[in-house]
């Protein structure tokens, strides 16, 4: 009967509706109200991020996602960046590949960051979607260019190639020349991950072609001359990674090279900049008039270089900087950049005992005067003190991400001697937005006693050579009610406080422990009595049996997962 | 005062260092420093013994150990070490780079050391590593491979620990593969030349060390070497000594250096000790000069050192120059500061290998 039917509205339109719902906490709302709801929100889904590959199992996703469109996958532990992962511990993508290629045939763009990616896989991939798009490799190892190759010929639609950071064994740069001469669709071409000389004539011919490019950032192989070149022919460009930054030029070709960032109007994001020539900086000025975010991490400048960059740069937003530009270059941003939301300061050269540089509380002070709208920071430095990160959030109170790396492992307020306790907690007090903190430093249970009690928005805790007992990681896993990843290595606890987070874990996405005093007995009673927990321990070959070297725990919906490499043991 | 040596540094003194043992009695604290082309030695002194240990087991920054073994700043395949920074696999690279950005502001070339370091070490490492170099140099701070991380609190040294500090091993990898490959990118080693070498001076109880590279003749490392040293000698001069740059003999530093009982030498890449000064220092070299005159051969000799100048005008004679920059640069090892009467004999060989190469 018409009454009837008016009153149900009808499931096509409820998914047109939902089509337009783009936050994935609202999608998840949507489908716990009923089943007509759940069914409308996954069949019209698009994107889905998996933050842990081993969360969910391929088959689980497509069947409930049939028409996804983007992907994407987070694999490994982060901690496997540095090194304390086994290389062969897992995150395999091709399994997830297959899955797709079976049910989701019209996949256009998948993003994976610590993956393990094959030749194979990548091969698989450029074969099975016709409509693929997007791909984005992060932090991913396991594949050579052979398999970019394999991309670059067949992706007929591709618009963006992003190889970032990856642990990719390059053989040659033949890849790029791989690209059909009749395509034209690439938007985002990125790849100064790369080593290998590329051709240059292929490259120039296809940015001369594609003329959507936005992004383009190039290997180290490509000279200031052939930037040039690139320029002229993309003024379009809004990201630009430049490769090595230094040539002897004449007085003519600078001309040239400034004419061409002159040209470039729309630059707002400039990365690369290896090995630069201090005198051909100047070059790029014209160029920084809109620029909000520059990656100066792989240039190591001096102080009063960065300071006339800045100059230029008023509308900056993000600073990647190394640490060579010294308090004195933080002095500089934090007069220069009084729109800066974000700030990393990487370490040039960590390892080197015997020299002493970098920077100190004192640069990180000076930026928090000048910007106080800063609230992303990555910070390596040699010292600190509680009262100067006292002040710097009084500055600075917005802060969302805050990450301090105090790189002597343990090392205590280098004034008074004491901990770094109190300036953890004023960080946790003062900034109530905070939703990732890295703390570092010589600090007691105290400090994660204030991090439970205060930090209530806090997503990710990532903790190293610190505590004093237990109780401190109890403390962070009764109190922080938003923690999703807890990351700890080399600090004294043990089952104890491993159990304690026994309610928490499911409600979390991961916990990773490394070189800490739990037990695989402690990790197999956790196991135990938390089923829809992995926990896995992952061994370290010389230790002893009964410690768990390395823990990692995470919820998931798939049960314990079936590639685990020796090394890891699966409880 | 005489001396049974001939020549005549460039920028020093035409008078040669006096022979005499002052009497600057250091037998207390007299170190060896070892012999030329010995490991590098331990430090027997009884203070500052750790900083020694660590600086004994840090890599010798001298081209030479860097040729020899994983310099301190190659990295390996770390994964299979589980280290944090291994020996460099050998592709060449090494550490990090830009030349002007490793100083800090306050400017002691010597404290600052970073990158540059591995600047020369990557180009050297590449190939010469695997020729298994000269195995008298000491074992880069790999050695410390052994150990296992530590569990917190006992603040271990920064070498020490796996994965910490918390860098991407990609980031580590390139900034210390800067100066990549041997191949012929030319512009990926400019401006990333760094050349430090070891300093010691008999007596002193520590070495210190210097960027040849910051320095534009003789002289100024003369004088910068003697603002190092001063603390380590009796009276001779004090630390409000400025050394005069015009190469008159007037300057205190050439006292301490050469006109009293110090004189300069260098261990060169075949373990000798030669006197400093016999090979022209230039400043001004056209580095596009340099790597298009130079044959391919010599261009990687450069290369392995990673040592760059500063461009000005080229000189008509920029090719002789740069062979000869190439010489002194490409010999010199390590600087060693010795006693004068210990340097007999010395220069006549440093004359004859200077004609030879010549």
């Amino acid at each position: 009967m018409e009454s009837t039917r008016s009153l149900s509205f009808p499931d096509k339109v409820r998914e047109r509706v939902f089509a337009h719902l783009t936050s994935p906490e609202d999608r998840s709302s949507v489908s716990l109200v009923c089943k007509s709801w759940y069914d409308a929100e996954r069949l019209s889904r698009t994107r889905v991020s998996i933050r842990n590959c081993y969360s969910v199992s391929p088959e689980i996703l497509v069947r409930r996602f049939p028409n996804i469109r983007g992907v994407s996958l987070k694999g490994k532990p982060r901690f496997s960046d540095f090194n304390l992962v086994p290389s062969d511990w897992g995150a395999d993508v091709h399994a997830w590949l297959v899955a797709f290629a079976d049910r989701c045939p019209l996949l256009e763009e998948l993003s994976l960051k610590r993956m393990a990616v094959s030749d194979e896989s990548l091969e698989f991939l450029a074969f099975s979607f016709p409509n693929f798009k997007v791909l984005s490799l992060l932090s991913c190892d396991g594949f050579t260019t052979d398999g970019l190759e394999a991309i670059a010929t067949f992706c007929k639609n591709l618009t963006e190639l992003d190889i970032q950071e990856n642990g990719v064994e390059d053989r040659s740069g033949s890849w790029l020349s791989c690209f059909p001469e009749r395509f034209t669709s690439l938007e985002v071409l990125n790849f100064s991950n790369l080593t290998s000389e590329v051709d240059f004539d292929a490259l120039e011919r296809l940015v001369s072609r594609c003329k959507s490019l936005k992004v383009l950032k190039v290997n180290r192989s490509v000279s200031l001359e052939q930037l040039q070149k690139l320029l002229v022919l993309a003024p379009q460009l809004v990201e630009l990674g430049t490769g090595s930054f230094s040539l002897e030029f004449s007085a003519h070709q600078f001309a040239e090279l400034e004419s061409a960032f002159n040209n470039c109007k729309n630059i707002q994001s400039l990365s690369g900049l290896l090995d630069a020539t201090v005198r051909y900086l100047p070059a790029i000025y014209p160029a920084c008039a809109n620029l909000t975010f520059l990656n100066l991490s792989y240039a190591a400048m001096q102080s009063d270089e960065l300071d006339n960059l800045l100059m230029h740069c008023p509308h900056l937003q993000r600073l990647w900087v190394l640490d060579t530009v010294g308090d004195k270059g933080l002095e500089a941003v934090g007069s220069n950049c009084p729109l800066l939301e974000e700030l990393r300061v990487f370490p040039a050269d960590p390892f080197d005992e015997e020299i002493i540089q970098g920077v100190t509380e004192e640069g990180f002070l000076a930026v928090s005067f000048g910007c106080p709208r800063l609230h992303y920071v990555l910070y390596f430095c040699q010292q600190m003190t509680n009262a100067a990160v006292a002040t710097i959030v009084q500055n600075c109170p917005d802060f969302t991400h805050f990450r301090l790396c105090i790189m002597n492992p343990g090392q205590p307020d280098y004034l008074t001697n004491e901990p770094m306790d109190e300036a953890f907690g004023a960080v946790v007090k003062t900034c109530t937005k905070l939703q990732r903190l890295s703390v570092s430093g010589l600090l007691t249970d105290l400090a994660f006693e204030y991090i439970g009690k205060h930090a209530k928005n806090l997503e990710v805790l990532s903790v190293a050579f610190a505590g004093s007992s237990d109780w401190g990681m109890q403390c962070v896993l009764e109190g922080c009610p938003k923690l999703s990843k807890l990351e700890i290595r080399d600090c004294p606890f043990g089952d104890a406080a491993l159990l304690s987070g026994l309610e928490k874990y499911e409600s979390m996405r991961s916990l990773w422990m490394s070189a800490c005093n739990v037990t695989v007995d402690g990790c197999r009673l956790l196991a135990t009595k938390m089923p829809r927990l992995n926990v896995e321990v992952i061994k370290d070959d010389e230790s002893d049996d009964s410690q768990a070297d390395k823990v990692y725990v995470y919820r998931t919906v798939a049960g314990p997962r079936r590639d685990s490499p020796p090394s890891v043991l699966a409880l | 005062m005489s001396m049974p040596v001939e020549h005549d540094y460039i920028g020093f003194s035409l008078e040669v260092p006096s022979m005499e043992n002052s009497g600057l009695n250091l037998k207390a604290t007299e170190l060896r420093l070892g012999l030329p082309g010995s490991e590098s030695p331990e430090r027997e002194s009884s203070d500052d013994n750790n900083n020694k240990k660590k600086k004994g087991s840090a890599v010798v920054l001298s081209l030479k150990s860097l040729a020899g073994s994983g310099a301190k700043r190659g990295y390996s395949v770390a994964i299979d070490r589980k280290w944090v920074y291994s020996g460099n696999s050998g592709d060449g690279s090494d550490a990090v780079v830009p030349a002007a950005g490793l100083f800090s502001p306050t400017g002691a070339a010597n404290n600052n050391g970073s990158k540059c370091v591995s600047g020369s070490d990557s180009g050297l490492c590449g190939p010469v590593l695997k020729e298994g170099g000269a195995s008298q140099s000491p074992k880069p701070v790999v050695v410390a491979q052994e150990q296992k991380p530590h569990t917190h609190g006992s603040g271990p040294s920064k070498t020490q620990v796996v994965g910490w500090p918390p860098i991407r091993s990609f980031r580590k990898n390139t900034m210390s593969s800067h100066s990549a490959k041997n191949d012929d990118d030319s512009e990926a080693k400019l401006g990333l030349g760094c050349l430090y070498v070891k300093v010691s001076m008999d007596g002193a109880p520590y070495l210190r060390k210097v960027d040849l590279k910051t320095y534009g003749s003789y002289m100024e490392l003369s004088s910068a070497l003697e603002k190092m040293f001063t603390c380590f000698t009796l009276g001779k001069c004090g630390s409000d000594n400025v050394p005069s740059r015009d190469g008159s003999s007037e300057s205190r530093l050439m006292d301490l250096i050469h006109g009293s009982e110090y004189v300069l030498t260098y261990e060169d890449k075949d373990g000798d000790w030669m006197l400093v000064g016999d090979v022209p220092w230039e400043t001004t070299i056209l580095w596009k000069g340099i790597t298009k005159i130079l044959q391919k051969e010599d261009r990687k000799q450069l290369t392995l050192l990673g040592f760059v100048y500063e461009l000005t005008s080229p000189t008509r004679q920029s090719h002789q120059i740069a062979i000869l920059l190439l010489m002194f640069t490409n010999s010199c090892k390590r600087l060693r500061i010795m006693k004068s009467s210990e340097a007999i004999g010395l220069a006549p060989r440093a004359m004859e290998k200077c004609r030879n190469r010549n």
